[in-house]
Order: structure tokens, then C-alpha cells, then sequence
């Protein structure tokens, strides 16, 4: 289990782009995702998963996440997510290496 | 019922009545006669100059229930249509009906005007803008019709949709009604679709900011079908008139698709002396019509005309001997202005002449070629240009199927995935242009020919062409971007995507919330 | 996939939409960058997006070349993250010695997973004491498959203004492919740097393929199909190419033991040559197609 130690953000808002935002949240309350994007309809289901896939990789189990989606294909989002998740000062034991 | 684009059609719909169902492209013949519109009388002396637009709703008089008819050639530089419809609030008019043949977003007050009754019914071939918004979330009781820019004409000429009033937006005019669009700070070029309403409506009003001496010329709409002349201070922003994107595009992406569609065309075996071609004024269609002209001129090859929204480009391969005409129904952009104005072999022609299907032979019938953009496409073929993957209405025909069904060849051009979407989808959202009138696809990811061009796709092979199934560019998109979700819209019937012979060839149900 | 490189696109290493469009235009191979292109608080997030597309964009026919830092400012930290990613290569900016090349061929193999392609090298030659080694650095390690030049920053270490016909990096740009061909490594020219300026593009690499250069860097995808159009061989050079391997090929049935073809002796510089033409001839079957 890890936890975030900062609120922390990554990516652009250029299209085919992403920012996603993390920030620390009370013990308990588990990962939150709020998902703003032009293809919601399409793809919102898909950006959830992704990105709870990585932080699920994390080991992070309480977060406030935000998602500003540009059109972003699924290898940019997790970078995106990964990036986000380093810079918030993770801190605890990461399962493999991310 | 469903059409032969597989869609579900209603027999009939409010404000539109009858729903003949689209059969196919060139199924459709109807024992049509033209209208004739009213016999007019001017007696020596006569003026035709009234001093507002509120005398000429007196005069005529402008009645509850008629349909005021506007063309679109100042784009979103348009300032008619909001002077005559407040003027038409101001007079207390309910429930008119507004056929124009492209709305932007500088038309937004039509919403409020629609809210307030003041407008009961929409006739339009393209939208952009809120009022698109607006329309899909169900503002309007009667579902908007929209048009072809050739269907628009022959429903105009054949009676089908008949017009009460004609407010001409006149760049310039005389007093006794001479128009010109060639000239005064409103000059927009070629006024092709105002023709038919000058032609066929019952009263006409030339309304203009630039007042010239009689007698104009040249004439593009003449007084002997102009009842009265407005002038009013500004018809129009230059700036909105001329603003279409006419540079090429720089975006590397869109270069090499215009690049392969050149390619494409080089490869067709059509790319001969007399070749003719047309194009729309987008960046990525700009560029492919840059290279042809490179291979053109390598091949020491001259076409015959050029036609589209005319650009500067067209207009610069013109003076260089590439085309021996132009034909121009739309300019966009000031050196296109300049050049029908003074070149003899830039030619300004009316919608009918350009697209109308029941006539005795519209130009787009003499098209070797036409590159075309899509919103979505199908592995049938068929093109959405009418609505956006959320199911808001934003675009719409223009002239997309009438060049699609003339030409020897139809290129769409198109990225294979807009943002994070699949361009090439099973079905699309809305058909506007149907596939069997749809040849290539051209994408950055290589070349999909229509199985029912098996002749084409061979050659296209032959030259080196990346020629792929577009089943097989299908899943390529899909496994780049994921499996999108397919929205589904059940709402009531906000739209009818009429077919340029009358046939409906879609609806549009209500989106947006 | 490295043995043809006749142009290696440049792609910015933190733009998605560039990342993910890098491999429509054909270049032989891709450099997806994390020096120069990528703002300094932006390389974290660059080497994870790298790393991501290294492993899901389709770059289709391009090589994938990383253009890494310098180890002394986070080169390490970009091999930590994309090695596992297997790209072919990497470009190794502002390369000054053997020593550097070896310190990241050491990189390299203590990341490298087992049963993974050993990842290549490119030495990217832009400062003059750089030039002076230029050998030295060819020959420094086997992973070594190429030297590139940088003009730009080397006239800028100069003090010699950049033009547009060159004349100020001919005899650096003779010194490395001298050195690459002592080797027997890959030579690629500095880029052209005017993107618009398409006669000028062709001109610079018609001198850099005149001196002997089988590549250039690219940066911009404009750049790569007038790159492959000079670079190509001719239909000329082809047919004079199969007529050479068709005499050695006879001369090796007879047991011949010198040939010529039109006067000339067959020695095994023009046999390579020859070879090479015919390899870039098979890479490029739309040779013949409109432009």
C-alpha cells in the first residue's frame, strides 16, 4: 500500500493530450475520479479503467483524482497517470516495478 | 419504413408532410413541373426604394406563416437575416419560416427568435454554431430540413418548397434592383445561392449597404426579378465574409493525406488534358490541391475547370494555365472576389446550375474528381458531415452529396482518428451522403477503396498505393484508440437529412440534453 | 531494422499527438526525444510517455531510436525507464569520447532484460572535441552502429555562422564520414534546419549523399520524402547495380577470379556499393509512384 503525500499533476491540455491530477485523500476514502472529456460517451468507462489500473499498480487506495481529457489514447493517459502519481511523493511499497 | 441506407424513416413528419423514403442515388424521378412564381408589373416611374425593412414587411405585406428565403454567402459575416428577423419580432410576425441556406454562428439570435414564435420552421443545408445546439436539444417543434446545396435549388425550382419572400443580401446595387457581388465592402464574389430564390420566389428584396448608380453591371441578379431595395447601413462584416481556412494546412498529419489523395488521383487514370476537379476551401483539401497541381504541371496536363468554394488557390492555378475555367457558385476569399470580377473565364453560375439533380444537366455531373471531408465514415461507405459523435448537429450537406453523386471519383480525406475517435465506424451516427456515391478514403493510414470499385482499387495497388480493406482500417483505428462506445439518441425527430432528389436519406433525434 | 537509414524523424518525446502520428510518414527510423525537445520540470513525465509509446504506438516501418540526455543530466534515468521498453536504439547527444559511448553501452547492458535484442547505439557528434574523436568514438564500442553529426551546436562552438549552402561544416562533415567509414559505421547528416525551404533541403542532402552519406536527420515529416527521393538510387544506378552482382555472380560459376563490367575492375568497395544500392532499392517499392 502506498499513499500520496501531495497533490500533484501531469500532462497538457494540447489535443491528444490529458492532465491528470492526484491528490492525497482521508484514510477510507478511496479513489475518486471525476472525467472531463469530449468522448465521455465513447470512452469515459475506458478512462476510468485505465487509470484505476494504474493506480491500482501504485498500490494507492485513497486518492481525489481529476481527469481533463483531450483525446488522449490509452498509452498517453497512463503515462499521464504514472507521472502524476510519482510527482504526489508516494510513499509505502510500489508491487513491481512501475 | 427503412431506406436503402438501412435508416428508419417516419412516413410523414410536421411541417414537412409526406416522407418519400430514400431508394438510392439516382432512383428517385419525379414528374415535376417548374414553379412559376408570381407576374410582376413596374410601371415607368416606379421606385423601388423603400426606406427600411419595416415598409418593405408592409408593402409586400410579410404575413404570418410565409417563408422569408436568405442566402449564405457572407457566411459568418452575415448580417441580413438578424435585421429582417428583428425587424419581423418588432411587427409582432409568428410562426415564419426561414429557409437559408447555411447558418453560423453569427445567426444565434434565431434561437430567441424561435423561443418567442417568431420563427416556427428552419430550411437550411449546413449549420454551425449554437443554433446547431440548440436545434438538436429540441428548441424548434418541427424538425429542421436540411438540404443538399443542389437539393436546396431543385426544391426551390421544382415548388416543392416554396418561397414567399427573397431578402437578398446585395454587396452591391442599383435602385433598380441591379445586383453585383462583386463589388462595395460587403463583396462577397459569386451570389449562385441566391439565384434560385431570385428566380422562384413570389416577392424579392434586394437588401444592401452599397447603393451605385443605374445601370450596375455586371449583374449577377437582375431587375426584372427585384420588387425593392433596402439600404440599411451594414449588410455585413467583411471580416466574417471572407475568413474561410484558406491557407494550406501545415499539420504534417493532414499534408500526407493530401498528399496520398494527389497520389490517388494521379493513379485513377482521370488525370488527363481536360481534367475537372473539385474542392473545398479546407486546409487538408487546399493541400491535396496543391500537389495535383504539381503533378499537373510535371505531366505538362491542363484541365478544364476547377469548381468548389473558389480560393485564391484555385484561382492562382487558373492564371497559371492549370484549369481553363472556373466555375464558381462561392468564393471565399478576396482574391477569388477580384478574379470573378475581372477574369472572363471565372464563371459565376446559379446552385441549380452547379447541383440541382432534376434539371437537364448540372455541372457536377461533368466532375472528373472531388476530395471531400467526412466526420465519421462506414464500412459502407456512407458520410456523416451532419452531426458530431455526440449527436449535435454540426455541418451538414452544403454541397458533400451533390459532388459525391456527379463525380467520376469521390475522395474523402479524412484522419483515421478525430481526437480519440475512430473515423471509420460500422454505422455512422447520421448518413448525409450515401456510399455507393463514395469511391476512396483516404487516411493517414493508408487507402480504403469501395468494393463496388474493384477496377479502382487494382489501379490504385498498381501505382504503389498502401490500398487496405476498410474493414481491415477499421479495426487499425479500433486497436490505436479502443472499441468506442456507440451512442445510442431515441429522442423525438429534431431533423431531416433530405436526399438532393427529396428522398430522406436520415433523421437526426434530439441530443444533448 | 537499423541496416537502411536514410532519414531518422526527430519527433518531440512529450507530445502525444506527434508521438502517436511519428510513424505515418515513413522515415526509416523514428527519434523519439527526451533532450532538446523536452522542457527540464517536463522529463519525468516524457520518459513515461516515451516508455508508453515506445511499447503501444505502431511507428509501421520506422526503427525506434530514443535520443537520450547526456548521463551527466538524466541520460541514467532515461535508460532506466526505456530500455525495458526496447527501442532498437538510442542517440546519445553531445558525445565526446569512447568513454562516453562506453558508459552507456555499460547502461545498457546491465538494463537490458534477458532474452532482449541488444539495444544499439548512436553517437549524435555536435561539439568539435567531439569531432576530434569522432574515430575513437566509432570504434569504441560494438554496440556502436552509426555516428550522426550536429551542426548547429558544433558551428556554434565554432563561432562560424550557419548558411544555407553549408561551406562552413564541409570539412567536419568530410572528417565524420571519414571516421564512420574507418570504422565501418553508419554516417547521418545534421539536419536542415528550414523547414520550408524545400530546394534548399534537397540541395543540402544531394551534397551530403555526394559525400557519401547514406542519411540525415530529419525534423520535420515534410523533410523525410524529399530525404528518400535524393537518397534513393536511381533507375540508372539500380540497373548498373544488378549488372555488377550479375558478372560476380557468372564470375563466381566460371571461377574467375578478377572481373570488371565496363572496363572496370569489380573490386569489393563497388560490390558493397552495389549491395547498398540494391537494398534501398527493395526498401523502397514505391519508387516508382508519383510524388
Amino acid at each position: 500500500m502506498t499513499t500520496l503525500t501531495k497533490p500533484a499533476q501531469a500532462g497538457t491540455l494540447e489535443s491528444g493530450d490529458v492532465v491528470v491530477t492526484v491528490a492525497p485523500a482521508e484514510l477510507g476514502s478511496g479513489i475518486e475520479i471525476s472525467i472531463e472529456s469530449l468522448v465521455l460517451l465513447q470512452y469515459g468507462e475506458s478512462i476510468r479503467r485505465t487509470v484505476l489500473a494504474v493506480v491500482e499498480h501504485y498500490g494507492v487506495v485513497d486518492a481525489a483524482m481529476k481527469v481533463v481529457d483531450r483525446g488522449a489514447l490509452e498509452y498517453a493517459l497512463t503515462a499521464r497517470t504514472k507521472a502524476a502519481l510519482e510527482r504526489a511523493g508516494l510513499v509505502g511499497e510500489v508491487d513491481g516495478d512501475a | 419504413m427503412k431506406n436503402a441506407v438501412g435508416r428508419e424513416i417516419p412516413a410523414a413528419a410536421a411541417g414537412y408532410g409526406q416522407v418519400a423514403a430514400f431508394a438510392g442515388a439516382f432512383q428517385t424521378t419525379q414528374p415535376l413541373r417548374r414553379y412559376a412564381p408570381l407576374m410582376k408589373q413596374a410601371r415607368p416611374g416606379d421606385d423601388k426604394v423603400l426606406d427600411n425593412l419595416a415598409e418593405v414587411f408592409k408593402r409586400i405585406p410579410v404575413k404570418d406563416g410565409m417563408t422569408l428565403s436568405f442566402h449564405h454567402h457572407f457566411r459568418n459575416g452575415d448580417g441580413v437575416l438578424n435585421q429582417v428577423l428583428a425587424v419581423a419580432a418588432s411587427l409582432g410576425r409568428r410562426n415564419l419560416n426561414i429557409m437559408i441556406s447555411s447558418i453560423f454562428p453569427v445567426h444565434a439570435p434565431l434561437i430567441d427568435h424561435i423561443r418567442s414564435g417568431v420563427v416556427g420552421g428552419l430550411d437550411t443545408n449546413y449549420i454551425s454554431g449554437p443554433v446547431g445546439k440548440a436545434l438538436s436539444q429540441g428548441v424548434l417543434a418541427n424538425p429542421v430540413i436540411m438540404r443538399t446545396h443542389g437539393g436546396r435549388a431543385r426544391a426551390i425550382e421544382a415548388g416543392q418548397a416554396h418561397v414567399d419572400v427573397a431578402f437578398i443580401a446585395a454587396p452591391a446595387c442599383d435602385r433598380y434592383g441591379n445586383v453585383s457581388g462583386t463589388m462595395g465592402p460587403a463583396a462577397c464574389g459569386s451570389l449562385g445561392y441566391a439565384m434560385p430564390d431570385a428566380e422562384y420566389a413570389d416577392h424579392v428584396v434586394a437588401v444592401t449597404d452599397y447603393l451605385v448608380d443605374y445601370p450596375l453591371a455586371p449583374v449577377s441578379i437582375p431587375q426584372t426579378r427585384v420588387d425593392y431595395v433596402v439600404a440599411v447601413e451594414k449588410i455585413g462584416d467583411p471580416k466574417g465574409i471572407v475568413s474561410g481556412t484558406t491557407t494550406i494546412t501545415k499539420d504534417p498529419v493532414g499534408l500526407k493525406i493530401a498528399q496520398s489523395a494527389a497520389q490517388v488521383i494521379a493513379a485513377s487514370g482521370l488525370l488527363k488534358e481536360g481534367f475537372s476537379f473539385q474542392t473545398g476551401a479546407g486546409g487538408a483539401s487546399l493541400a491535396a490541391a496543391d500537389y495535383m497541381a504539381r503533378i499537373m504541371e510535371r505531366r505538362g496536363i491542363s484541365g478544364s475547370f476547377a469548381m468548389g468554394g473558389i480560393t485564391g488557390y484555385l484561382v492562382n492555378m487558373l492564371d497559371r494555365g492549370l484549369f481553363k475555367r472556373i466555375i464558381d457558385v462561392q468564393d471565399f476569399d478576396l482574391e477569388a472576389v477580384k478574379s470573378l470580377a475581372t477574369n472572363p473565364n471565372h464563371l459565376e453560375v446559379s446552385a441549380g446550375y452547379y447541383a440541382n439533380p432534376f434539371n437537364s444537366g448540372c455541372v457536377v455531373n461533368m466532375l472528373d474528381t472531388v476530395i471531400l471531408g467526412a466526420t465519421e465514415i462506414d464500412t459502407d461507405f456512407n458520410v456523416n458531415v451532419t452531426t458530431g459523435s455526440d449527436g449535435i448537429i454540426m455541418g451538414g450537406s452544403g454541397g458533400h452529396s451533390d459532388a459525391a453523386a456527379g463525380a467520376k471519383m469521390t475522395i474523402i480525406v479524412a484522419n483515421l482518428l478525430r481526437g480519440r475517435l475512430p473515423i471509420l465506424l460500422d454505422k455512422v451516427l447520421t448518413v448525409t451522403t450515401p456510399g455507393e456515391t463514395v469511391d476512396v478514403l483516404v487516411t493517414e493510414h493508408g487507402v480504403a477503396v469501395n468494393p463496388r470499385r474493384a477496377e479502382l482499387a487494382s489501379r490504385l495497388k498498381d501505382s504503389g498505393l498502401p490500398v487496405r480493406d476498410v474493414h481491415d482500417l477499421k479495426m487499425l483505428a479500433e486497436k490505436m484508440a479502443g472499441v468506442p462506445v456507440a451512442p445510442t439518441f431515441d429522442g423525438r425527430i429534431v431533423g431531416l437529412v433530405e436526399y438532393r432528389d427529396g428522398t430522406v436519406i436520415d433523421v437526426v433525434r434530439q441530443a444533448g440534453g | 531494422m537499423l541496416d537502411v537509414l536514410r532519414s531518422m524523424l526527430f519527433v518531440p518525446g512529450n507530445n502525444p499527438a506527434m508521438l502517436q502520428a511519428a510513424g505515418v510518414f515513413g522515415a526509416d527510423a523514428v527519434i523519439l526525444d527526451l533532450e532538446d525537445a523536452v522542457a527540464l520540470r517536463e522529463k519525468d513525465a516524457a520518459r513515461f510517455l516515451v516508455a508508453e509509446a515506445l511499447q503501444s504506438v505502431d511507428f509501421k516501418t520506422s526503427a525506434k531510436v530514443v535520443r537520450i540526455n547526456t548521463l551527466e543530466t538524466g541520460g541514467e534515468e532515461d535508460l532506466r525507464r526505456i530500455v525495458a521498453c526496447a527501442p532498437a536504439a538510442v542517440l546519445a547527444p553531445k558525445v565526446q569520447s569512447a568513454a562516453d559511448i562506453q558508459a552507456v553501452a555499460g547502461l545498457l547492458e546491465s538494463l537490458e532484460q534477458p532474452g532482449q535484442a541488444p539495444v544499439q547505439i548512436i553517437a549524435l557528434i555536435e561539439t568539435p572535441r567531439g569531432l576530434a574523436e569522432a574515430y575513437a568514438v566509432a570504434t569504441a564500442h560494438a554496440r556502436l552502429i552509426a555516428l550522426a553529426f550536429g551542426a548547429e551546436d558544433y558551428t556554434a562552438a565554432l563561432g562560424a555562422k550557419r548558411t544555407r549552402d553549408g561551406l562552413e561544416i564541409m570539412s567536419a562533415r568530410s572528417m565524420l564520414i571519414n571516421a564512420a567509414a574507418a570504422a565501418g559505421v553508419a554516417a547521418i547528416d545534421t539536419p536542415f534546419t528550414d523547414i520550408n525551404d524545400e530546394a534548399g533541403l534537397r540541395a543540402d542532402v544531394a551534397l551530403a549523399r555526394q559525400l557519401g552519406y547514406k542519411g540525415k536527420l530529419a525534423i520535420h515529416p515534410r523533410q523525410v520524402d524529399i530525404i528518400h527521393e535524393v537518397m534513393n538510387p536511381s533507375a540508372e544506378e539500380i540497373r548498373w547495380a544488378q549488372r555488377v552482382l550479375a558478372v560476380l555472380r557468372q564470375a563466381e560459376l566460371e571461377g574467375a577470379g578478377a572481373v570488371s563490367l565496363d572496363g572496370k575492375m569489380i573490386d569489393a568497395p563497388i560490390e558493397l556499393r552495389a549491395r547498398h544500392v540494391l537494398k534501398l532499392a527493395e526498401n523502397n517499392p514505391a519508387g516508382g509512384a508519383e510524388q
